[in-house]
């Protein structure tokens, strides 16, 4: 595989098992800077184990192990020397459940910043949590009730918030597990507006169960099915004219 | 009398099931109906017809059966011209005669012919009490019998029967307590009658005085409590100091950082602590922890009692780290993963994550099972007792003896005590202001957690 200068993430090979049964199988792909790619497919396919091993996420499941190669920016991401810390740094999580902390909106936007010592004064701190709520498209619903709890919002609020959450901390990806599952269609359309937006400067990775939603906001796809990828490509292409028998079977609605 | 009712009330209600099955079994039989209930119903209407006549003839018995005996003998018994007689002793001599029990000779001939009307008295009683249980019970099932058709619809009404039954045993729980509640603050105030109310609160003085005999002055003896109540929260606050910490921190550990494994394992032990009886723990307080308390405070200067504030504090700690971290733990554990994940995914490290998110969402349920284990700590009275003396000291010395409310209840009530002077009846004024305090500290507990969950859930 020829190594694309623009290549942020790059896996090769790379095997999941939650105890003894193999959740991923060989699975191997690009993924560009500063664009979008949807991981599409059946419920239990794999896509989002996935997704959690790019920010070792399955580190928390005791029965999980990964093997194979994830590299970001070219270094090595499946081993034990990992810095595990510094990697999560660079690349933000959205769950499907929106989860903001049990503290204000604020304090919720400023908790990575603080932890990661990124503002020296109070002012640099205020500065960052505003641009990132302003980045989430969330500020100006917010900007007079900033000290009032996070869980108060409702929940495509607490979801940008929790999308301003994660790019407070200047990540370079941000991965997005099923970020509109628990949301309403208009609270699903702002975010995925906001994550047209998001592209400019972040690469993303989504999992979405809507093949819609795949095609409006992704510029990549891939397919998984029963733990294998079964074809990845342009968003485009994956929609009108797939290789696969099996990818076709699915965009189609004959399966999945 | 117990055994055979039980047996013949068991037989009845097994008849009576039989009588109202066959019963419904056969109409539905001859007119070919399907019946509104199943068969099991109209059964379990007609045993619960013919057990509820049954109990109530049972206990009226047990509760009114002796009393009245007593009284129809007392009415007939021929008193002795000139000799002083005590209904109770005279009662006890009949029974004790009746029952062969007394063999000593001298007995008056009236007594003897008491006890003899004794005897035939019981005889007729039990005699009339098998009647009665048998002939109500017939008459119940007869009468729910009758009442079974195939249009009665029995599956309501049982349910119904169980409706009340529940609300009944419910009410028992609360029943009892507002007795409780009651026999306390009129005791409390038959002390408070005999001592002032402000002196028992704010004096410094508890030298509560022992009548030698009867009648014996009493207001004599001092009741100030605060030095028992100074006493209880130092030795709360010793214990706290220890069990806090220890508690929380093994609860952190179990839950976040510990495998499964290690959990599976550790959390059962640490309960066995609590299942150890605290007079055990006492005993380990008096044995090994305040003579090493004594000389610990003596290598240091200063002068330890032989038992004290501090051991039986560090002792009581002990005893209620498992009810601290278990409740923790559980509460620690049911923080919802996403909020771990949240935090982990944005870069923080385990520490961070435990201290600035998870503890902050447990916070309510920490500082409930902190209030909880506190009214333990007040509550607990064996080791105390053992380890941490009987004298009212006002003091803030831990190497101190003191006493606590409980210690002070338990040396008010045991021995010989007449229920009218103030030393006995402190014990239920001491229980009052004790409950007092524990109920506003729930009530307090119930606050905190109730603002944090509207702040944060």
């Amino acid at each position: 595989m020829v190594e694309n200068n623009n290549t942020k993430i790059s896996a090769k090979d790379v095997d999941v098992f939650y105890s003894e049964k193999q959740a991923l199988n060989k699975i191997s792909m690009d993924i560009k800077e500063k664009e979008v790619t949807a991981l599409i497919g059946p419920s239990g396919c794999g896509k989002s184990t996935f997704l959690r091993c790019i920010n070792r996420m399955n580190d928390l499941i005791e029965i999980c192990k990964v093997t194979g190669s994830i590299k970001v920016d070219n270094e090595e991401i499946i081993s034990s020397s990992t810095d595990v810390v510094s990697l999560r740094s660079k690349i933000g999580m959205v769950f499907q459940k929106p989860n903001p902390f049990p503290k204000s909106i604020f304090d919720n936007v400023a908790y990575g910043p603080s932890i990661h010592g990124l503002a020296d004064t109070k002012s640099d701190l205020e500065n960052i949590v505003i641009t990132s709520l302003k980045k989430a498209g969330l500020y100006n619903e917010v900007k007079d009730r900033l000290n009032e709890p996070g869980t108060s919002l409702s929940g495509g609020q607490q979801q940008r918030l929790c999308i301003a959450r994660a790019i407070a901390v200047n990540p370079e990806i941000i991965l997005m597990d099923e970020p509109c599952s628990a949301l309403d269609p208009i609270a699903t359309a702002i975010i995925e507006e906001l994550i047209d937006e998001l592209r400019l400067n972040y690469t993303i990775i989504i999992v979405t169960h809507s093949m819609q939603q795949a095609a409006r906001v992704s510029q990549k796809t891939c397919f998984f099915h029963l733990g294998e990828l079964i074809e990845s490509g342009e968003t485009n292409k994956i929609f009108t004219n797939p290789d696969n028998t099996k990818t076709q079977d699915y965009i189609t609605g004959r399966f999945g | 009398m117990f055994f055979w009712s039980i047996v013949l009330i068991l037989i009845g209600i097994y008849s009576s099931y039989i009588f109202g099955k066959s019963r419904i079994k056969k109409l539905v039989y001859s007119t070919n109906l399907k019946p509104k209930s199943q068969y099991n119903y109209h059964a379990q209407y007609v045993l619960s017809w013919c057990l509820l006549p049954a109990l109530i003839v049972y206990f009226s018995w047990a509760i009114f059966e002796e009393q009245i005996i007593q009284n129809l003998i007392l009415d007939s018994f021929e008193y002795v011209e000139g000799a002083a007689y005590d209904d109770g002793l005279l009662l006890a001599e009949i029974r004790n005669v009746a029952n062969n029990i007394d063999f000593s000779d001298g007995k008056s001939q009236e007594i003897i012919n008491a006890a003899a009307q004794y005897k035939s008295l019981k005889l007729t009683s039990q005699i009339s009490f098998y009647i009665s249980i048998i002939i109500i019970m017939v008459l119940g099932s007869l009468y729910a019998v009758r009442k079974i058709n195939i249009q009665f619809n029995a599956q309501d009404t049982i349910e119904k029967y169980i409706k009340y039954l529940l609300i009944f045993c419910s009410s028992i729980a609360v029943l009892t307590t507002i007795g409780i509640i009651f026999s306390l603050i009129f005791e409390s105030f038959r002390f408070f009658s005999q001592v002032s109310l402000f002196e028992f609160l704010f004096s410094t003085e508890w030298y509560p005085f022992i009548p030698i005999r009867e009648g014996q002055a009493a207001a004599e003896g001092s009741f100030g409590a605060v030095p028992i109540f100074a006493g209880t929260f130092l030795v709360m606050i010793v214990a706290m100091c220890v069990a806090a910490p220890i508690g929380l921190l093994t609860a952190i550990y179990l839950s976040e950082y510990a495998s499964q494994k290690v959990r599976k394992t550790v959390k059962p032990l640490l309960e066995i602590l609590a299942g150890i009886p605290t007079i055990v723990y006492g005993f380990f307080a008096f044995v090994t922890v305040a003579p090493f308390v004594k000389s610990f405070g003596q290598s240091i200067g200063i002068d330890a009692s032989p038992t004290s504030a501090l051991a039986a504090g560090l002792v009581m700690g002990v005893m209620i780290i498992p009810f601290i971290s278990s409740l923790s733990d559980d509460v620690i554990n049911s923080v919802p993963q996403s909020l771990r994940e949240g935090s982990l995914g944005i870069g923080a490290n385990k520490a961070e994550t435990i201290k600035k998110v998870i503890l902050p969402a447990a916070l309510p349920g920490i500082v409930g099972a902190f209030l909880l284990a506190i009214s333990r700590a007040i509550g607990e009275t064996m080791i105390v007792v053992v380890a941490a003396g009987t004298a009212a000291n006002l003091t803030a010395n831990p190497f101190e003896n003191v006493t606590t409310v409980t210690v002070q209840i338990v040396v008010a009530l045991i021995g010989d005590q007449e229920f009218d002077n103030p030393r006995t009846l402190s014990a239920f004024a001491l229980g009052l202001v004790l409950f007092v305090i524990t109920l506003s500290l729930n009530v307090l507990a119930l606050r905190i957690v109730k603002k944090y969950r509207e702040r944060y859930e």
